[in-house]
């Protein structure tokens, strides 16, 4: 389990509040309530090993989730049933690396339900996918090559001898593991074709995509000639072949990084992470641990909390489920991230997750996730009337996040104002009332809580 | 075959549950009342531009910051013209589009997807083309003149990914680097630093060609639901919480993501003040009929008509057509559905303009993947689908635009060393002659080594 000696530098900076918001935020969904002070107290290393080396079961704390007319929620029965499934183990989970390298595979190998059409499909793709969050990448690619949702999805099971169809051995190389025109040719993307041929599955009525398996008579047994070598190469040499290509490490370690740090590694980090990366036989755990404690991770510039994290992350401050299940899928793909139909095979644009049709889509969101809370002005005690107070209270109703002085700034000139409007101690009380509301809302909404 | 259909039948219930959840929510801020005259139309607006709107809503409640704002923004300036840019995504076949009828080759390349030979309506330019069935919107539009077609528009040494070339096209040159989309930087020239309506996505998400570098754009799911509301908060405090997004969005920093954010952030509260006119639900009319459809093209595109005939300051507008045109499998009933609905669409907002007044303003430029991104392998494959080829298909649609044929059909049995069609014309070609012709602006100010590529004539 333990990383072989590397040259990888490792954070020496205090390790404090805000170092543990942002390990939370990038590799998990933020704090609980008391998480991020929790964790600063261990210290970098061992807070860094409480999210890589998770409690081998998973327990979710908390109410299982419902559908909105109280009903289990059962992932494959549903549209947006499957959304609410997975971001329920988001919120809920007591391993969150495992979720969210789960939902770093579900990028890499983005599969959507437009194009499969099955949900029970895209559930156990997901499961797959959960089985390698912490696993060796070079297994991920073996498995999802067999994938039943990724054969649908990049016509897989009908690349055969008789005509090969390139849609799988193209991504396999250009998306997966090699990057856009490094070290192949169109002659490989059809070779590759050829030897990933084999793959059937049938079409029922009502049952959808069904039977699949390999049929050997399906399979172009001829000789190939794939990155300058010959063999009479199959499926398995596919994916080998690609994993074992010297310019895979450095693609993997590129793409990997740029899940947890906005800004590329470092020459002599990108080399002793592909050095480690096949030291470790394309076992991603150590990587993980490598990067977390980087410096790099911590001292560079923020990153756009990605729509589900931003999600999950308010849901798992407020520590309380995830409350009508079935009905987070519509504001999140508003907001431009509905799990299971990423965009196209490329995955989710990750310079792109803000615009204003994003925005509005986040700002429905917070709405949704604060509504069942909001302070209610028929029944309201105990309310405050300093605007300093104010904003610090509602800051405790989301754990108390970190923001920049300028948004404390702005979020208390907003309460200010308010009590300021009002003329009588009634309208004082009223603007009190909504002004907490309000400030909950925008704290959420803030270009502060949206990075991390 | 039912697995395309059933493909188009969730992507469709994807659209509308992603409309519903919109339509879910309030479309007015508690607080604020609906204006009054609601299902605003252009004179309205006009009237209000024109500085009479004070009275009009000085009797409401609105926030006065935001009512400045959605005036200051839409009236500045003469009005220039536009360039609507409908994206085909996946790299339309073009010879299905535009097929010849009679070429024997045509048979061979293509033993199960021919088209029958008089199933299509007359291509009035050539004897040997006939437009794919489906399109006889676009049939209709051309037989006008006022379609500009583009057969094998492409490159030289064409790249068969999916996304390098498609970004190709996006930022107008085949440099993998640029970061900026060809109709962004044509912003950055002639924008302003206050109005991201300027460059419009309608749809999900900003669109690539129009990210810009030094102005700010726009992306919007549709004209009447761009407002913001919070649970618990009414009256005065809802103008107090929208223009605090104003403030939130204000502060300069250093960091990247950050700046991004408050960046956004800002966009959103002046294009909130930008479309306060449209916050009622209902407020747009149109003059002609459009399809009837689950897909929110139709819809998009009327409201498109709506926001230029109410004058807002829109110069640039990017959306997605219907369908899915990355026909590996199963192409022709793929084709035929996205065919149909988005030519019809497009027929329909052509003469919306027209009834509008506004045809002399728009140009609407249609790149399918096709041409756009590749185009499709001239021989079919064995899975009743085409594989990336080269080449595609592109059109310019306008009542100013010269209809005519540029740069020929390709050759079916003249293709390159993939069996790709060659290319007949050259997208940054195609790029500069909008720029200069239509936009009027020089092309070299946007699309690198502009001077190398020949532009043909498109606008007349």
């Amino acid at each position: 389990m333990f990383a072989m000696k590397t040259l990888l530098p490792v954070y020496q900076g205090p390790f404090g509040r805000a170092q543990a918001e942002r390990l939370l935020w990038r590799a998990g969904f933020g704090p609980a309530k008391g998480e991020a002070d929790a964790l600063a107290a261990k210290g970098l290393q061992a807070a860094v090993r409480t999210l890589t080396r998770p409690p081998s079961v998973d327990t979710f704390a908390g109410p299982d989730p419902k559908d909105s007319r109280g009903h289990p929620l059962a992932p494959a029965d549903a549209s947006g049933h499957d959304h609410g499934w997975w971001l329920d183990k988001m919120v809920r989970t007591n391993r969150p690396l495992v979720e969210r390298m789960t939902l770093v595979w579900h990028d890499w190998f983005a599969t959507s339900n437009v194009g499969v059409a099955q949900q029970r499909l895209m559930i156990d793709q997901n499961e797959l996918l959960r089985r390698f969050s912490l696993g060796s990448f070079k297994g991920l690619i073996f498995a999802i090559t067999q994938d039943p949702a990724m054969l649908v999805w990049l016509s897989g099971y009908k690349n055969e001898q008789r005509a090969p169809n390139e849609n799988y051995a193209r991504e396999l190389m250009e998306l997966f593991t090699l990057g856009a025109s490094r070290g192949y040719t169109e002659l490989d993307v059809r070779e590759q074709s050829r030897a990933l041929t084999g793959f059937r599955a049938d079409f029922r009525r009502g049952l959808g995509w069904t039977n699949f398996r390999y049929e050997p008579t399906k399979h172009d047994s001829g000789a190939k000639r794939i990155f300058g070598k010959s063999g009479r190469f199959e499926w398995k040499d596919a994916c080998r072949l690609c994993i074992e290509h010297p310019l895979h490490p450095s693609f993997f370690v590129t793409k990997l990084w740029s899940y947890f740090v906005p800004s590329p590694p470092d020459a002599a980090t990108q080399k002793a992470l592909e050095r480690l990366y096949v030291g470790e036989r394309y076992r991603v755990h150590a990587m993980l641990e490598a990067i977390f404690r980087h410096p790099a991770f911590y001292e560079g510039p923020s990153m756009v909390k990605q729509p589900i994290v931003h999600t999950a992350g308010m849901l798992r401050a407020i520590g309380q489920g995830v409350p009508r299940g079935d009905t987070w899928a519509g504001r999140d793909t508003l907001s431009g991230q509905r799990l299971f139909y990423p965009p196209d095979v490329a995955g989710w644009d990750d310079q792109r997750w803000l615009d204003t049709a994003t925005f509005r889509g986040r700002w429905s969101t917070v709405s949704a996730v604060i509504q069942p809370f909001a302070i209610d002005a028929r029944t309201a005690v105990d309310q405050l009337y300093d605007p300093k107070a104010l904003v610090t209270r509602a800051l405790a109703f989301w754990g108390s996040p970190s923001l920049s002085n300028e948004t404390i700034e702005a979020l208390r000139g907003f309460a200010a104002r308010g009590l300021a409007d009002a003329k009588d101690s009634t309208k004082k009380r009223l603007n009190s009332i909504y002004a907490e509301n309000g400030l909950r809302q925008l704290i959420a909404v803030s270009p502060d809580y949206l990075t991390a | 075959m039912t697995h395309c259909c059933d493909e188009f039948a969730r992507s469709a219930l994807l659209h509308r549950a992603a409309a519903q959840a919109g339509q879910g929510l309030p479309s007015i801020e508690p607080g604020m009342p609906l204006p009054a005259g609601t299902g605003l139309d252009r004179q309205t607006f006009l009237l209000r531009a024109a500085g009479v709107a004070f009275s009009v809503y000085g009797a409401t409640k609105l926030p006065l910051a935001a009512f400045e704002e959605g005036i200051a923004g839409a009236a500045v300036g003469p009005r220039s013209r536009v360039l609507v840019s409908v994206f085909l995504a996946g790299g339309a076949d073009s010879i299905s589009v535009l097929y010849p009828a009679a070429d024997p080759t045509y048979q061979k390349l293509r033993p199960t997807l021919a088209i029958p030979e008089s199933a299509g309506p007359p291509f009035t330019e050539s004897p040997v083309l006939r437009w794919h069935p489906a399109a006889t919107s676009l049939a209709a539009l051309h037989a006008e003149g006022k379609v500009a077609t583009l057969p094998a528009v492409g490159y030289t040494k064409a790249n068969q990914s999916h996304f390098t070339s498609r970004h190709y096209y996006e930022v107008g040159a085949t440099d993998a680097r640029l970061r900026t989309g060809w109709l962004g930087r044509y912003l950055d020239v002639v924008g302003t630093p206050d109005n991201p309506l300027q460059g419009l996505s309608i749809g999900g998400a900003l669109s690539p060609p129009l990210a810009a570098a030094k102005v700010p754009v726009a992306a919007l799911s549709g004209a009447d639901s761009y407002t913001f509301s919070a649970p618990g908060v009414s009256g005065d405090m809802s103008s107090r919480l929208l223009e605090t997004l104003g403030a939130l969005g204000a502060p300069t920093t250093a960091d990247p993501a950050l700046a991004s954010a408050r960046r956004v952030v800002s966009q959103a509260h002046a294009l909130r003040g930008q479309l306060v006119p449209f916050a009622a639900r209902g407020a747009i009319t149109s003059p002609v009929g459009y399809p009837v459809s689950r897909d929110a093209l139709p819809s998009r595109l009327a409201g498109l008509a709506a926001m230029l005939g109410a004058g807002l300051p829109i110069r640039a507008v990017s959306l997605n057509a219907f369908g899915q045109y990355d026909t590996h499998n199963d192409q022709p009933e793929a084709l035929a559905a996205g065919l149909q609905l988005t030519s019809d669409s497009l027929l329909a907002f052509q003469r919306d303009l027209e009834a509008r007044g506004l045809a002399d303003r728009v140009v609407t430029l249609v790149w399918s993947d096709v041409w756009s991104e590749f185009g499709r392998r001239a021989k079919e494959n064995a899975s009743r689908g085409t594989d990336h080829g080269a080449a595609g298909i592109g059109f310019v649609i306008g009542s100013r635009v010269r209809g005519q044929v540029i740069g020929g059909y390709p050759s079916l049995i003249d293709l390159d060393e993939n069996g790709n069609f060659k290319p007949t014309a050259d997208f940054r070609g195609l790029y500069g002659a909008l720029l200069e012709q239509w936009l009027d602006i020089d092309a070299g100010a946007v699309i690198p080594d502009a001077a190398s590529f020949p532009r043909p004539q498109l606008v007349r």
